[in-house]
């Protein structure tokens, strides 16, 4: 049970309030980029080129032009003339907005059409004729650094080849010494493969662009408007259209999951072409080029190894990776990190040595590298520790759960700091996997197994004890383009006591309007029904770095706490002067302050916000209003014990997951249904890639699989009926020790799916499978190794 | 250019379309309905879901002037102004929807759904909307939003809306 200090009424931390959002999206009142409409509003749809690897030779747009309601074609060249047919990605990489001679992957934007309605915009983006000369595409990222590769970015000066980035972190000489002594080294070759957030809307903007006043407002699916707004500041600032020109309204977000962290070549050609014209311009992409062109996920190709003594004590980890960016590193990983937080690899084990290195490349496929509902990079590092430390198991003969909780991190050795250098701030990781493991009964699941064995049924058991890495993050170490990483929150009390909060970040469904009122309930006793939360208009919100990688509870909620906390402090002192005590004697129980021993003499926080504003004492500023900049002191670690059970037809191959219990500890919890539903939603999206979801292409360089016909994502049918709980291990140094959980289950889940699996076909020697894991794959493995 | 009649949530209305106009486009864009959404490009995704004479269609898959002379419903007219549909209940209470974009379409769809099985098996649910695509919720309370509203319907006591732990 979670304890609650506040009552029902208040509505403050513990309590499973109804969300305050869903009144408007239940009754279709939300309002999505889609639903805007402007006086004169025109409309744009893209050209995109057919092919990955291609000099374009000519754009011919007359016949565009001859369409009824087509007011313009914009090409690169048109957008040269500008300066504006480039642009910075966030890893200071650059991208094209749109290509004045040459196209990089199948998809990518090749002229814009403007018109007066939809429908005629994509008559004309079906009349512009495009010359191209292809030419042989790089698919194969480790092809890329041959020396016969064609050299893909001859545009940056003084490049040679096509290597983007190096990184490595540990001692390369230490590992190694481990583990030539080793008495026992496991290795696996693993590929972690491009997916695609897909989040149910797509992305858009409307660019309205003011002559007269010299004024943009951007409405645009973002989950961080105000960052966007400095970049388009950066972009734009040379024609004239600086920071306080730039209004971004991020409205309602139909799902972002870290596709809404980029700026697309479609929001920048739509703010051009509104800026030329004086008129809004409205850019929607549809699925598939949503699919297609904007930003990917994962695509690592990792070497993982573990040394460990032959009684399964892990001794050092390496990992080697080959990242494939496709044509320029759009990732969204903090500056300082280009492979995002990947060094938490060496997971929830105590051993003291690792290495990890890395190397990114180019390819001829769309750009990215965004998260998946995940904090930058965590789930391809979760994946290599979980599947390596199974495959240990496998190789000494010992239970998996046995060697987990052997080698795990004890709760007594908290901060503790991981052989790659972060300082894991709390957990308990023993309590988790034994929760999960009496949860579903896994000695139980055990023996049942080997009378399945007996019978040759296929029926696997899998355990993922992961440790994250979220929050980003303390402003020494993170930022993006220079900004660092902060986040913030602003309170303001009105006369009668209700409250407006605005906040940096920009809920995407996470709830935000209902769990930040309940953070400040929860500090200064307001009930959270009367708390109005408000986010993504960078005009009133204070400045903050957005909402991915699980960042806004661990830093924009910590900044509401620290608001509310001037305010009560503030409280105080008002309180002190009406009841005429010092503040020392005063006492606080959420909502009001009471004299020490004469509890009836008190004055509730509605009186005192009052007072601010009517009664206040002379020399004390009126009003009562906070902002807080929260800078954390560290990371948050959210940590989880998840145990999945499946069933293989030993014929067909089709997989079923009979069961999923998922104990995750994200410290306080701040409302448990919207935890648990976050907790649901990341599941599914972690049986997403582990079973359904791959972007394929092929050598030619088309994409296979780029509509919802072909690219799984899980139904209501695929969807298991998850099993969720939880311990607590609160954040020592968050101010009220939330840690942070949306994406805990994306990066949980695939390798206990993945590891069950894969434990179900050891009765056939199989040690490792990539993820996604299909019936068509297992067949292939079993009857390529001769088994079948 | 079709002059067409359609009674959209108890409304008629008579107008001049194009041809190969949308449905959906029609609904969103010239109604100014815009509680009905679009997911995708090929009928997948089930966003835009919406009743044509009290059956579930995906309108972005329908022509406006296939839809002459019938009725709509969509999540606007789900219920009467000022009140809410056990659908809509159900799904707040439960906490079926997280950024909302999924949620008109598959209430439509549930609507009917309940309508021709009002006590529907997990397993009946489960198929029953799987034209329909949610990426946040994991569907779990989905589920359990409809099995709500089924049993509002039915008038039974209303199943618990607390979450469970393991
Ligand atoms: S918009 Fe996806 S099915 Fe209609
Ligand atoms: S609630 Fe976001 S897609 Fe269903």
């Amino acid at each position: 049970m979670i304890q609650c200090k506040t009552s029902k009424a208040i509505s403050g931390m513990g309590h499973s309030m109804k969300r305050k959002e869903d009144a408007r999206f239940i009754q279709g009142k939300g309002n999505y980029v889609d639903d805007i409409k402007l006086p004169g509003m025109l409309y744009m749809d893209i050209v995109r080129s057919p092919y990955a690897y291609a000099k374009i030779k000519k754009i011919n747009t007359e016949a565009a032009l001859k369409i009824p309601g087509v007011v313009a074609v914009v090409t690169g060249k048109d957008l040269e003339q500008y300066n504006l047919h480039w642009m910075p990605t966030l890893m200071s990489d650059t991208q094209m907005v749109l290509p004045t001679d040459t196209v990089m992957y199948q998809a990518q934007e090749v002229a814009a059409v403007i018109a007066t309605s939809r429908y005629a915009a994509r008559d004309g983006k079906e009349a512009v004729i495009v010359e191209y000369e292809p030419m042989k595409p790089l698919m194969d990222p480790y092809k890329s650094l041959n020396d016969d590769a064609p050299i893909l970015r001859p545009d940056k000066p003084g490049k040679t080849d096509n290597h983007i980035w190096h990184w490595q972190a540990g001692s390369r000489e230490e590992t190694e010494a481990v583990f030539s002594n080793a008495d026992v080294v496991v290795k696996e070759q693993m590929h972690i493969p491009r997916i695609h957030v897909a989040s149910i809307e797509t992305c858009g903007c409307v660019a309205d662009y003011d002559k007269v006043d010299n004024h943009l407002t951007m409405y645009m699916t973002t989950q961080a408007p105000h960052a966007i707004r400095t970049v388009i500041a950066l972009v734009a600032g040379h024609v004239g259209l600086t920071e306080e020109k730039i209004r971004v309204i991020s409205p309602d977000i139909g799902g972002g999951f870290g596709g809404k962290v980029p700026v697309y070549p479609g929001y920048v050609i739509a703010i051009a072409v509104s800026f030329l014209v004086g008129k809004p311009v409205k850019w929607i992409e549809d699925r598939s080029e949503n699919l297609q062109a904007d930003s990917f996920a994962r695509d690592y190709h990792i070497t993982a190894e573990m040394a460990a003594t032959k009684e399964g004590k892990i001794l050092a980890t390496r990992f080697k990776i080959l990242a494939d960016h496709g044509y320029t590193d759009a990732a969204a990983n903090p500056s300082k990190f280009p492979i995002g937080m990947f060094s938490v690899c060496t997971g929830s084990y105590d051993y003291p040595t690792s290495f990890v290195e890395a190397d990114a490349v180019y390819t001829n496929k769309p750009p990215g590298g965004v998260a998946y509902r995940c904090s930058f990079r965590v789930t391809e590092a979760v994946h290599a520790i979980e599947r390596i430390t199974d495959r240990l198991a496998f190789e000494i003969g010992k239970d998996p759960a046995k060697l987990r909780i052997e080698n795990f991190i004890q709760k007594d050795q908290f901060p503790y700091k991981s052989p790659l250098g972060w300082e894991y701030d709390s957990g308990d990781y023993v309590a988790g996997l034994e929760k999960a493991m009496n949860a579903i009964d896994y000695d139980g699941l055990r023996a049942e197994q080997v009378e399945k064995r007996k019978k040759g049924e296929l029926m696997g058991i899998g355990i993922s004890t992961f440790t994250e890495i979220v929050g980003a993050g303390p402003s020494k170490d993170f930022d993006i383009l220079g900004i660092k990483m902060f986040d913030s929150a602003e309170i303001r009390v009105h006369p009668t006591g209700k409250a407006i909060a605005r906040f940096g970040t920009k809920s995407q469904g996470q709830g935000h309007e209902t769990t930040y009122a309940q953070i400040i309930a929860e500090e200064l006793g307001i009930p959270a029904e009367h708390i109005q939360v408000e986010e993504g208009d960078t005009d009133t919100a204070p400045y903050g770095l957005g909402t991915y990688a699980s960042r806004s509870t661990p830093t924009a909620g910590a900044a509401a706490v620290m608001a509310a906390r001037k305010l009560r402090d503030k409280a105080r002192k008002i309180a002190a002067y009406l009841l005429e005590v010092s503040e020392e004697d005063l006492e606080w129980e959420p909502g009001k302050f009471s004299v020490k021993g004469a509890p009836e003499k008190s004055k509730t926080i509605q009186e005192l916000v009052f007072a601010a504003y009517t009664n206040h004492p002379q020399g004390m500023e009126a009003g009562f209003e906070a902002t807080h900049y929260y800078d954390p002191p560290n990371l948050t670690f959210p940590s989880g014990a998840y145990i999945c059970v499946v069933d293989i037809d030993s014929e067909t191959f089709e997989i079923k997951v009979r069961r999923f219990v998922a104990i995750d500890d994200c410290g306080h919890i701040i409302n448990p249904m919207i935890v648990q539903g976050q907790v649901h939603g990341g599941l599914t999206q972690g049986i997403a890639p582990a079973m359904y979801e791959e972007l394929i292409y092929d050598e030619a360089g088309n994409i296979l699989n780029g509509t919802l016909m072909d690219y799984l994502v899980p139904t209501a049918v695929e969807s298991p009926k998850w099993e969720t709980g939880h311990v607590i291990t609160p954040s020592p140094h968050h101010p009220i020790g939330a840690k942070g959980v949306g994406e805990s289950p994306t990066v949980g889940a695939p390798p206990a799916i993945a590891n069950a699996i894969v434990d179900a076909l050891s009765v056939y020697g199989v040690t490792h499978m990539d993820i996604p894991i299909t019936p068509y794959k297992i067949w292939k493995k079993l009857k390529d190794t001769g088994k079948i | 250019m079709k002059e067409i009649t359609i009674t959209v949530n108890g409304t008629a209305h008579t107008l001049q379309v194009e041809n190969r106009l949308l449905l959906v486009h029609f609904i969103r864009e010239v109604l100014n309905l815009t509680g009905t959404h679009i997911g995708c490009d090929t009928s997948s995704c089930g966003a835009c879901t919406i009743l044509l004479n009290g059956k579930s269609v995906k309108s972005c898959t329908v022509l406006a002037v296939q839809a002459n002379g019938k009725e709509i419903q969509t999540v606007e007219g789900l219920a009467p102004e000022g009140s809410l549909h056990p659908l809509q209940e159900g799904f707040k209470e439960n906490h079926g929807l997280h950024c909302g974009f999924c949620t008109p379409g598959m209430m439509m769809r549930a609507s009917e759904l309940l309508q021709n099985n009002p006590n529907p098996t997990e397993d009946e649910i489960r198929w029953g909307i799987s034209g329909n695509l949610c990426r946040c919720t994991g569907y779990n309370n989905i589920v359990k939003a409809i099995q709500y509203a089924g049993a509002k319907i039915r008038g039974e006591e209303l199943p618990s809306t607390e979450p469970e732990f393991v």
